[in-house]
């Protein structure tokens, strides 16, 4: 057995768990009940999945072609940008309130998605004359 | 000469970490693109240093790269707790909650990567933070115990980076 051989098949391995893991996501979006529980799925795609696509990628350039370290950085932007969107898909879920309502913040603090500001108020009041 | 190598370089690691992602980007390493990538780290960092004055001042670098690598595991980990919800828990048996995590944490910066850190553990997505930054709102997908999931990001996240950022 060649090193291109062992490559193929840690190749094949990879794709097979990023496959998986994309799958589960995407069974878990179409089946979970509400809109909160269905933010947890696409957060698998975005690590395992990609994660295990990825490193196929990088295993396949580096035993039959020249290899790069791209695949790092589009890892490591993925990870710095995927927290970001579903803090916002979740804000836009208190704010509609289209999930169960979030306790409230303890002590004499307000989550900051509900914080009422004045200027709001004000220009509220603008559209209703 | 402090002064003048912190005017130069207001925060060295942003530096590096600029340097080393435009040689990355390039995809191949030339002596020249090296030291256009050091030029883009020196002018990046002082061309936006007024916009960031309250930037931690301590990080260990050691220790991030540590913290780094148990996450690393923990996705691991709970991407297949998660996908062996998914695929075999039923919809009424699941205990989705909320639960509201005080923290000791108060630079920003810290703030963050603990909030990503909880949101790219599948299970876990941090939802919100309160108007002072005192407490974070988590959402938990399967929490039948949700006091024992707050006390385990609170010993296992939290106090490692109040160790990194200091």
């Amino acid at each position: 057995m060649t090193i291109t051989d062992i490559a193929s098949y840690a190749i094949g391995v990879f794709l097979l768990i990023g496959a998986f893991f994309s799958l589960v996501g995407s069974i878990g979006m179409l089946k979970l009940p509400d809109s909160m529980t269905r933010l947890h799925a696409p957060t698998k795609v975005g690590t395992m999945g990609i994660g295990a696509l990825l490193l196929a990628s990088m295993t396949y350039a580096y035993t039959f072609g020249d290899g790069s370290l791209r695949e790092i950085l589009i890892m490591a932007f993925l990870f710095v940008t995927a927290p970001i969107s579903a803090n916002f898909m979740s804000k836009v879920n208190i704010h509609r309130k289209s999930c169960d309502i979030p306790p409230e913040a303890p002590q004499d603090q307000v989550w900051s998605t509900l914080v009422k500001r004045d200027e709001d108020a004000a220009q509220k009041d603008l559209k209703t004359l | 000469m402090t002064r003048a190598f912190n005017w130069l370089f207001p925060h060295p690691f942003l530096t590096v970490l600029l340097a080393i992602v435009w040689i990355l980007l390039q995809g191949q390493f030339t002596a020249g693109m090296a030291v256009f990538g050091v030029i883009l780290g020196i002018i990046i960092p002082r061309a936006t240093a007024n916009w960031w004055p309250d930037r931690p001042h301590g990080f260990k670098l050691g220790r991030m790269m540590a913290y780094m690598v148990l996450v690393i595991w923990d996705i691991l980990v709970a991407n297949v707790q998660v996908a062996w919800i998914i695929l075999t828990r039923r919809n009424s048996k699941l205990r989705p909650a909320w639960i509201v995590i005080p923290l000791d944490l108060r630079t920003p910066e810290a703030i963050t990567v603990l909030a990503g850190t909880i949101t790219l553990t599948p299970g876990t997505v941090s939802a919100d933070i309160s108007n002072n930054g005192r407490s974070l709102l988590v959402h938990a997908l399967d929490a039948p115990d949700p006091d024992a999931v707050r006390d385990e990001i609170k010993q296992r996240y939290e106090s490692r980076l109040k160790e990194i950022f200091v």
